[in-house]
């Protein structure tokens, strides 16, 4: 053989070049034109997955944790990867279910995904059956415990203020502030939860992660530089008062009503109850409906927030604001005095009142320490009538401007939704009711908080704290600060000042000693806190019901309101106990206790009789079981009939459509017959 | 003769060791990379596949470390004894092979593995190579010639018989071997003319394809009628090749398709021709396999390992970033689908790197053998180059769709001890023999 070159090395040479050519070729366009595989390939290996992050924890002024999560497992399946040699039985023990649910279980999940999907067996498993199931879980392959937080509520208290949380619902989709959830997250659906929903919420991140054949998430896809991260819900700090909240809610056990307790400082609430209450913990997870619907069953109403929503005379309670009023418009002096007798004659009906002694209304100071009707009727008659060349409607105008710029008649504007609007009444309501002939005489009981005047115990707590800070307010409100920060946007509202209609410092000097008075020598004797000086005032709301068409007088509903200490208010309140009788009684010693229990941390020791009297105090009426389900079924009845009417409208309105349909049938056939 | 006198370590072509050593550490960072997890904590394994070939390497080098010491005569001096102890071998494995996926291609002893099959490939280059080189051997000679096609094929055969398709497919490209020592380009064209008959007999009904060939027949003689006229011959060779097609495309294919090939593989020819398998060759599954569905399973690995090809673009997702073969989407990806590794991972330009040092060297090989004194040395080198050759061409041409899925590895990328270790023992007696071309082997 020479070692000349062979020709056929070449040609095999081209062979090998022209094979790699040809790959490369393929390998270019493979790799650069046909962008399907690089889509095929994410959608393939790439498997987003929605991180929920935990929600804002809500504390109190102290604190102290009344609202947090608590994780909660579901029990996952996967069917395909269950063994046939599971020991059910075993697992079925561990759950505490037996073999037919276990089995009817089974073919539900298999009718409703496929084998291979990963997908509910058991929700919410509780304690004892999460416990059992880690236990022996090695046991049981395809079967996998997935932890996810539920809200816990701490103790059982708060529960209309805090609210509830709940899946969102397909009519709230639709709705733009929910344009950001989809179906199966919770959102908030009352109370705070409802209200800062947006900051409670935190942001959902997505994570995306690797997935392999068998579908099981690996490492974060492209070490995690897409991912978005979750930020958890921000913490909620109130100006409740856990302990105090706990302490009014067991005054108010097995009474309707409710209190509300502000920091006249910064308009923050300090406890507010609505009384029945209910264990807010049964308004969560997968009993939520059941007992929704229980509770919403209850004669006493325990779901109707009663602190902002009720809306109730307020009686004597109202008198501080009227002699307010009377002293600002100069209708009198603080010395002005009227000679009641025992009852107001100055109308043609007499208007009785408690006391008849002479000189109880020799100046403005006793007669609001002693409460007297006919006083405060006739200083309102005088405030409407004031002035000469002033018609009463004016004259009314004036007075319901103050009492608008007391935030009466209108919303606060607290942090929980739903709030009631109480009533003011004005010239256009009394021209309709009295058909334009009225007179100060015929809206004379406005003055004692009777008649038209309907207040929410928030609106006279808030009053209180009017007169403690002597002409201003700030908006109750719940939220201290939202995630630590105080002057969150969301706050910024709370923190205006509202000054009401130009009264002086010492008009409300003035008042302060009156209702100073009233505890020190007048109605609410029963309301004294030893060191601190009290300004309170009693009421008893005349009130009633309205069942079937008939007006049935009820038992009157003890009203009390006061702030304390004067010099340097810490605290006002609103006590309303419905159908209990006078004012002094029960509400003005509830008040107390709460108080004192504010001011002092504590409530001393001689007080603890008193103390037991309340909390052990029975004060709802059988009536309001058989009023209760009166009205229900009234309802019950209404409905019936609307349903009834709608569907025989309906049947005519069927029938008649059908009608015109025959008389054009006819009408075209006999104009085929006529040609 | 001066470099005779130089040490036998510098005798050594450094190229091709260079080229080798890349292409060992491209592999292991491949099957690195495909086995690799996040979670691991320590690099260092024992039950992974990279390390294991890291082991193999070890023993590939050593290994190649003994040939290079050892006397070049010695290769050529022992081919036939070396070769018919090969034989023996395979005949064994036939008969106690463990069975391994359907093919009985693997000896076991304890829980040692290796296949005869891959390490044959040697012995027969060396065999084949001691025929041409003999003095006597004249291989213009139709007997010579059917003799060596012999030696390259009774392998191929006995691989057959184990049921290793794709391994048995190596030894016909010894025919590109004899090609460069002589043996007519009409030898090859018949080759690529059956495997043309072989394709259109699969696509075509089979009755169609009869009357086109017969008519393609009559269309021929009628050109070259004239000549068919003069000659005898002519006429002769144009009626039995004819015969031939028609006894081949009427007969042998189905034969061979019915009772020969196995039912993965009568699948992936037709999954590369693109069409279903039709109900004449659809094999009756196992009684064992009962349960599992008609999936075309070799479909699916190839539309993985194009996404994940695919998907790498023009420079890749970066080391360690592949999605697809990371979480074992691609089957086999370690060992036959490794090249999907490199394209998901460097994209079209880490591809093309790897193809062009698998070109260079095979050309290196082509040179080497070129500039050999010896026709023993020179064929052997040829061997070598062309089985590189068939690998890399039909391991990569499968994983982009262009050639049937058949099992055969990726040379020195590939995971796996037998296919390493006897692509290593190639390329070192190849070097060892080069070392000494100025010495006449015989």
């Amino acid at each position: 053989m020479s070692l000349t070159a062979n020709p056929r090395r070449y040609v095999i040479s081209i062979i090998f070049i022209g094979v790699a050519i040809v790959m490369l070729l393929r390998l270019f366009f493979l790799q650069n034109f046909e962008p399907k595989y690089k889509i095929l390939a994410n959608d393939i290996a790439i498997y987003k997955k929605v991180v929920y992050p935990p929600r804002g924890v809500i504390i109190d002024r102290k604190g102290r944790t009344l609202l947090s999560n608590t994780p909660i497992y579901d029990l996952m399946i996967t069917p395909r990867n269950v063994p046939k040699t599971l020991d059910t039985a075993e697992l079925c023990a561990s759950l505490n279910i037996d073999k037919p649910a276990y089995e009817s279980i089974l073919g539900k999940v298999l009718v409703r995904n496929l084998e291979v999907r990963q997908s509910p067996f058991m929700e919410l498993l509780n304690e004892e059956q999460t416990a059992r199931f880690q236990e022996n879980a090695y046991k049981f392959p395809g079967f996998e415990l997935i932890e996810r937080n539920i809200r816990i509520y701490e103790k059982p208290i708060a529960g209309l203020m805090l609210g509830y949380i709940g899946e969102v619902s397909p009519e709230m989709l639709k709705k733009p502030r929910y344009a950001s959830y989809r179906q199966g997250d919770y959102t908030g659906l009352s109370g705070l939860e409802l209200q800062y929903e947006e900051v409670l919420r935190g942001q959902r991140g997505v994570h995306y992660l690797e997935r392999d054949k068998f579908n099981r998430p690996r490492d974060p896809y492209r070490g995690g530089e897409l991912d978005s991260q979750e930020i958890s819900g921000k913490q909620l700090e109130l100006y409740l008062d856990m302990e105090l909240q706990e302490y009014a809610e067991k005054l108010m056990a097995n009474k309707i009503g409710s209190i509300v307790a502000i920091d006249p400082k910064t308009g923050g609430i300090l406890a507010m109850v609505s009384s029945p209450t209910y264990d807010p913990n049964l308004l969560r997870g997968k009993a939520r409906s059941r007992n929704y619907a229980k509770l919403y069953r209850e004669a006493t109403r325990p779901l109707f927030n009663r602190a902002t929503q009720a809306m109730y005379p307020p009686g004597s309670t109202i008198k501080p604001f009227t002699g307010l009023v009377a002293l600002n418009v100069g209708a009198i002096t603080p010395n002005y005095g009227y000679p009641c007798h025992g009852g107001y004659g100055g109308c043609s009906r007499k208007i009785a009142c408690e006391h008849s002694d002479a000189g109880h209304a020799a100046n403005f100071r006793a007669a609001l320490a002693h409460s007297c009707n006919s006083y405060f009727c006739h200083i309102f008659r005088m405030t409407v009538d004031n002035n000469e060349g002033q018609t009463v409607k004016q004259g009314l105008q004036l007075w319901h401007d103050y009492y608008t710029s007391f935030a009466y008649g209108r919303q606060t504007g607290i942090d929980i939704p739903y709030e009631g609007k109480g009533l003011v009444p004005d010239s256009n309501l009394y021209n309709k009711m009295y058909n334009k002939s009225w007179n100060s005489c015929t809206i004379v009981f406005v003055g004692m908080g009777q008649g038209e005047l309907l207040l929410t115990p928030l609106q006279m707590a808030n009053g209180m704290c009017i007169i403690a800070n002597k002409g201003y307010y700030y908006t109750p409100h719940f939220v201290k600060s939202i995630g630590k920060n105080e002057k969150d946007t969301l706050l910024r509202k709370y923190q205006e000042k509202h000054v009401v209609l130009n009264i002086p410092d010492t008009t409300f000097t003035i008042v302060q000693q009156a209702m100073q008075d009233v505890v020190d020598h007048g109605t609410a004797g029963g309301a004294k806190i030893d060191g601190i000086t009290v300004c309170a005032k009693t009421g008893t709301a005349e009130n009633k019901a309205v069942v079937n068409g008939e007006v049935i007088k009820m038992q009157n509903h003890s009203m009390f309101v006061a702030f304390a200490p004067r010099e340097n208010p810490k605290i006002a309140i609103a006590v309303a106990i419905e159908n209990s009788g006078y004012g002094a009684t029960w509400a003005a010693p509830i008040a107390s206790l709460v108080m004192e229990k504010y001011l002092k941390d504590s409530v001393t020791y001689k007080r603890k009789a008193v103390e037991d009297k309340m909390m052990n105090a029975k004060l709802i009426n059988r009536y309001v079981y058989t009023i209760d389900s009166v009205i229900r079924l009234r309802d019950q009845m209404v409905y019936e009939a609307k349903v009834e009417r709608k569907r025989i409208k309906d049947s005519i309105s069927n029938a008649e459509t059908n009608s015109l349909y025959n008389k054009w049938i006819n009408y075209k056939l006999k104009r085929k017959k006529g040609i | 003769m001066s470099t005779i006198r130089k040490s036998l370590f510098n005798r050594l072509d450094g190229i091709v060791l260079l080229l080798y050593i890349m292409l060992v550490t491209i592999g292991i960072l491949a099957i690195f990379s495909v086995e690799h997890r996040t979670t691991d904590t320590s690099l260092i394994m024992m039950n992974k596949s990279y390390m294991r070939q890291v082991i193999w390497l070890g023993y590939s080098l050593f290994i190649g470390f003994i040939i290079i010491l050892t006397d070049s005569k010695f290769f050529s001096s022992f081919a036939f004894l070396l070769y018919t102890i090969c034989i023996a071998v395979l005949i064994i494995t036939i008969f106690a092979g463990v069975d391994v996926k359907g093919s009985r291609s693997w000896l076991g002893v304890g829980s040692f593995r290796f296949q005869p099959g891959e390490v044959a490939k040697i012995f027969t280059s060396l065999a084949l190579a001691k025929f041409l080189s003999l003095n006597e051997t004249n291989f213009k000679k139709l007997k010579n010639r059917f003799i060596g096609a012999a030696i390259a094929l009774t392998p191929a055969v006995l691989i057959l018989l184990q049921k290793e398709t794709g391994l048995a497919l190596v030894y016909f490209t010894f025919f590109l071997v004899m090609y460069r020592e002589g043996l007519p380009i009409g030898i090859l064209l018949i080759g690529f003319g059956a495997i043309a008959l072989v394709l259109t007999s699969l696509l075509i009904d089979r009755i169609t394809l009869a009357i086109i060939l017969t008519g393609l027949t009559i269309l021929i003689g009628y050109i070259i009628r004239s000549t068919l006229k003069r000659k005898i011959g002519a006429r002769i060779i144009l009626i039995s090749v004819w015969l031939v097609a028609i006894i081949f495309s009427q007969v042998a294919v189905p034969f061979v398709f019915k009772n020969i090939l196995q039912k993965h593989q009568i699948e992936r020819i037709y999954s590369m021709i693109g069409i279903e398998v039709p109900n004449e060759y659809n094999k009756a599954f196992a009684p064992g396999d009962e349960k599992k569905e008609k999936t075309n399973s070799s479909e699916y690995n190839v539309l993985q390992s194009k996404i994940a090809i695919g998907s790498g673009g023009m420079f890749g997702k970066g080391y360690l970033n592949g999605t697809s073969t990371k979480n074992q989407f691609v089957p086999e990806q370690n060992t036959d689908f490794i090249f999907c590794a490199v394209g998901e991972q460097f994209g079209f330009v880490g591809s093309a790197v790897l193809i062009i040092i698998y070109i260079s060297l095979m050309l290196r090989i082509i040179h080497l053998g070129e500039r050999q004194r010896s026709d023993f040395t020179r064929i052997y080198a040829y061997c070598v180059a062309c089985i590189l050759f068939f690998h890399f061409a039909v391991n990569i041409s499968m994983t982009i769709g262009l050639a049937p899925v058949i099992g055969i590895t990726l040379p020195f990328i590939s995971y796996g001890g037998s296919s390493l270790l006897s692509f290593s023992i190639l390329i070192f007696i190849l070097v060892r023999l080069d070392a000494d071309r100025q010495v006449l082997i015989r």
